[in-house]
């Protein structure tokens, strides 16, 4: 039993027993449907915007890029203008690849050492990772925005438009969204190689068994309230565009699979800015990838440069003058 | 070590595999072969860096500060407040393992801690700890600290983050492969900074600093002492090729100053790039008057102070922008060297510029503007050599080289902090005409790291260096084995020395050439009489039968 995801698998059921509990047997709906969404959303715009401004206020006193390519030097030497820019053009072009391609995760390789004769290290490109990424965050992309579809009154043609390239896969009634399946399947593959690869496994923390677990439960209970419990969508409609006008509403035939579910999703917006999760924001300040490789020929300003003792020539020339002109060495003064 | 431990054994020790358990839970042990000796009293001194004293890092008192914790909480506050790098890799990292396997030390040794990311965590742990509200709400949770991933500062943290710290060459190759491009070598930077706050630094980063900063190179060779040792070669060129080369020091109104690694003018096989450098100044100058100085107060090109501090490095650089200033040069022109490179492309300017005393470099014998140095005002000397041949300014014999089966090691910083891929390549593909690539993994930005560098190339540690250079070693091998491969051509001065021991150890085939010097065995000087030999004193391709005779 491994204790560092236990004890985060054991933190969210007890999340959905509390919500469940709370609510069929309480009637916490106030304190689930209202109070906590409203202090989660304030948690993590607070956090978010505090984590992104501490970073900005963090001084970059180097241009110091990681170069993935031929640097720009002679017009007849083709330089790779993505992965070592010199224009803020290519730097934009860079970032996008990072930000929408996971361009980075993309050259991921596996290393193998087979002990025999020829004792070879090998290296096979690894795509499986970046899939896997790939897919778990335009999962969750997409169904974050459907489930805009809850607070806009009326649903915008866009988000019509997305749904149904979402649910262009038609079996069984209600149509199945892939978006949501992706992202449970995306997040589960995460967690059994978080769980099963040795390397991974032991870098783990409970602080990435956690999210995971937690993410896992809401699409699980959101899947499970489309296709298995069928929950009353017009309720949760009311719910939810109460929030969002700030005439909040406690609609009566919602049951408390829903506010597990809304209880889950608070808690990944309260956890989201003082966890591993801010990468989200930390990828567009990354230094070594948003800057551009110009450094010898655009002066960088370091805000904090501070000057130092140096050894001077003069003091370098009073030590070995005599030695220098023995040496037949020029020097500066002869005495 | 090495001649104690076999490649067999060291080789029966590598388990990609790490156990069970936790990584907080496993003691380091700093065991021989794996660590460099402590820094001596007296180089710490030079520069007046803080706790200078004898101590041994095998010993359980370290003889740190009274108050070691708080300095060092204090100085990662600061560095947080500093480096919106350091801030941000502390903050982002989702430990997702794509850095895992990319680190040489990692593949070499097996050991987990070795793994960027662990490496990254050994620190982040700590910071979590002192630093996250995270940590701070789940401490008042009973348990909870354990849940944080964070742990507080103990002499047993600070031993195990000063034996993985100098198991890091800062070769940034994880950093290629990060999703964010967190750069474990920022991190090792910011540890080794906090080192050197407390005392901590090793011997062989702290003992060339000391002489950097007093004679002017790592090897504290004294003013008149580097001039004779550049004249020796003089005479061993003369020797071969019939031409006194005429080396010309501290010239003042000189167009360009040189500056090389001062390995290249002490340990073989730099000395004999040197005799490249002095080869091909020579036939400029003759042909085209282009006046080249060299300089005894800016004997170094490679910087340990990097591997120290920035402040450090910034102390140590000033003296090429000084130098030049005083020559009154046009411009700098830097030798074969990595990490040098990596504070010229990166920081130089930034720290000890701008350097408005000098022109905006202009080769004047071919005409070409270095539009990508034009604000630092120094050029490396692949860029500067690659356009000569552009332009056909250059008479090579390329048969000189004919023996030689080249395969080329791109340096880390060169390749990664900077993106000089093709120039070298250009240069050795007109002085030679067999080459051949390693695999595609192990070359360009995704090189490896020679096992040696970031002040690591000591020799108590020879252990860690041959098991950290095995990917590279590996790749020669390979080609060594598919395409003959006898050369391993490279442009960093710590890899001339450190391959050399590697390539020694794992592949005794090939040996190690810098670029240079396969530029001083073709170039055509004139009135030179018909060489006979290379620059080692190797017969000439064609003339070992005479030699037999």
């Amino acid at each position: 039993m491994n204790q560092k995801y236990m004890l985060p698998l054991a933190g969210v059921f007890l999340l959905f027993l509390l919500a469940y509990a709370g609510v069929e047997g309480v009637g916490l709906q106030w304190l689930f449907g209202i109070v906590i969404p409203y202090l989660a959303v304030i948690a993590f715009i607070y956090g978010f915007v505090n984590r992104v401004m501490c970073w900005a206020g963090s001084a970059v006193p180097f241009r110091i890029p990681t170069t993935c390519g031929q640097q720009k030097s002679f017009p007849w030497i083709k330089q790779n203008r993505i992965d070592n820019p010199d224009t803020a053009i290519g730097v934009f072009i860079r970032m996008l690849f990072e930000i929408f391609l996971f361009r980075s995760l993309f050259r991921n390789t596996k290393a193998a050492f087979n002990r025999d004769e020829n004792n070879k290290l090998t290296y096979s490109w690894e795509i499986f990772l970046w899939l896997g990424a790939l897919a778990f965050h335009y999962g969750f992309l997409v169904v974050t925005l459907r489930h805009l579809r809850f607070f806009l009154e009326p649903v915008p043609a866009s988000l019509a438009f997305l749904e149904y390239l979402d649910g262009i896969v038609q079996i069984g009634l209600p149509g199945v969204f892939v978006s949501g399946i992706v992202l449970l399947a995306a997040a589960l593959f995460l967690l059994a190689r978080r769980i099963f690869d040795a390397k991974v496994s032991y870098i783990s923390l409970a602080a990435d068994y956690f999210p995971l677990f937690l993410i896992i439960g809401i699409a699980a209970t959101g899947i499970a309230m489309r296709y298995f419990t069928k929950v009353d969508i017009t309720g949760v409609k009311e719910f939810t565009m109460g929030l969002v006008t700030f005439h909040p509403v406690i609609p009566p035939g919602v049951g408390g699979l829903f506010y597990a579910h809304v209880l889950m999703v608070s808690v990944l917006f309260a956890y989201f800015p003082m966890s591993k999760l801010m990468h989200a924001g930390g990828i567009f300040l990354s230094p070594t990838r948003n800057m551009a490789n110009n450094t010898r020929a655009k002066r960088h300003i370091n805000p904090w440069n501070y000057a130092v003792d140096v050894h001077t020539y003069e003091q370098y020339e009073d030590h070995f003058r005599e030695k220098m002109i023995e040496a037949g060495l020029p020097v500066d003064k002869e005495e | 070590m090495s001649k104690e431990l076999k490649p067999d054994q060291l080789l029966d020790k590598i388990d990609h595999t790490p156990s069970c358990g936790n990584w907080m839970d496993t003691p380091v042990h700093i065991r021989p072969g794996m660590y460099c000796y402590a820094a001596k009293a007296e180089s710490v001194e030079t520069l007046g860096l803080p706790n200078a004293r004898p101590w041994n890092p095998t010993d359980d008192d370290w003889k740190l500060p009274e108050n070691w914790k708080e300095i060092i909480h204090n100085a990662i506050k600061e560095r947080l407040e500093r480096f919106r790098t350091f801030k941000i890799f502390m903050d982002i990292c989702v430990r997702c393992g794509a850095c895992a396997d990319k680190c040489h030390f990692f593949l070499g040794t097996g050991d987990p801690k070795n793994m960027p990311v662990l490496r990254a965590e050994l620190l982040r742990s700590v910071y979590r700890n002192d630093f996250t509200k995270a940590a701070q709400i789940l401490k008042m949770i009973p348990g909870g600290e354990k849940l944080s991933g964070g742990r507080p500062m103990t002499l047993d943290v600070l031993k195990e983050w000063w034996y993985y710290f100098f198991q890091c060459t800062e070769c940034r190759r994880c950093s290629v492969f990060c999703p964010y491009g967190i750069d474990t070598a920022e991190i090792t930077i910011m540890a080794r900074e906090i080192f050197n706050l407390l005392g901590l630094n090793i011997d062989w980063i702290a003992t060339p600093i000391s002489n950097c900063y007093k004679t002017g190179n790592h090897l504290g060779i004294q003013p008149h002492a580097f001039k004779e040792m550049i004249e020796f070669f003089t005479d061993d060129i003369e020797e071969i090729t019939g031409v006194n080369v005429e080396p010309q020091f501290n010239k003042k109104g000189a167009d360009i100053l040189f500056i090389t690694p001062s390995g290249d003018v002490f340990a073989d096989p730099g000395t004999y790039t040197c005799q490249g450098y002095l080869i091909l100044f020579k036939y400029l100058k003759d042909k085209y008057g282009l006046d080249v100085t060299w300089s005894t107060y800016a004997s170094e090109g490679g910087n340990f102070g990097f591997f120290t501090s920035h402040e450090t490095m910034k102390r140590l650089n000033a003296k090429m922008y000084a130098e030049a200033k005083r020559l009154g040069v046009k411009w700098i022109l830097g030798g074969e060297c990595g990490h040098m490179w990596r504070v010229i492309h990166q920081y130089m300017d930034t720290m000890n510029g701008p350097a408005d005393f000098l022109e905006e470099p202009v080769n004047p014998i071919t005409g070409t503007k270095f539009e990508n140095a034009k604000s630092t005002k120094m050029v490396h000397i692949t860029e500067f050599t690659a356009d000569l041949i552009r332009h056909g300014k250059l008479e090579l014999d390329k048969g000189r080289n004919a023996n030689r089966i080249m395969t080329y090691h791109d340096s880390c910083n060169t390749s990664r902090g900077m993106g000089l891929l093709d120039e070298p390549r250009y240069v050795l593909q007109n002085v030679c005409d067999n080459f051949f690539e390693m695999p595609s993994n192990t070359i360009r930005e995704q090189t490896f790291c020679c096992g040696s560098g970031s002040g690591l190339n000591a020799g108590e540690n020879m252990e860690l260096r041959m098991a950290g250079g095995l990917p590279r070693a590996n790749a020669v091998k390979y080609v060594h084995e598919k395409f003959g491969v006898n050369t391993l051509g490279t442009i960093c001065a710590i890899d001339r020395a450190a391959l050399s021991t590697l390539m020694e150890y794992w592949v005794p085939d090939v040996k190690v050439y810098g670029i240079h010097e396969l530029v001083g065995n073709a170039l055509i000087l004139q009135g030179e009489k018909e060489r006979e030999t290379d620059l080692r004193c190797d017969p000439l391709p064609g003339m070992e039968e005479e030699e037999d005779e």
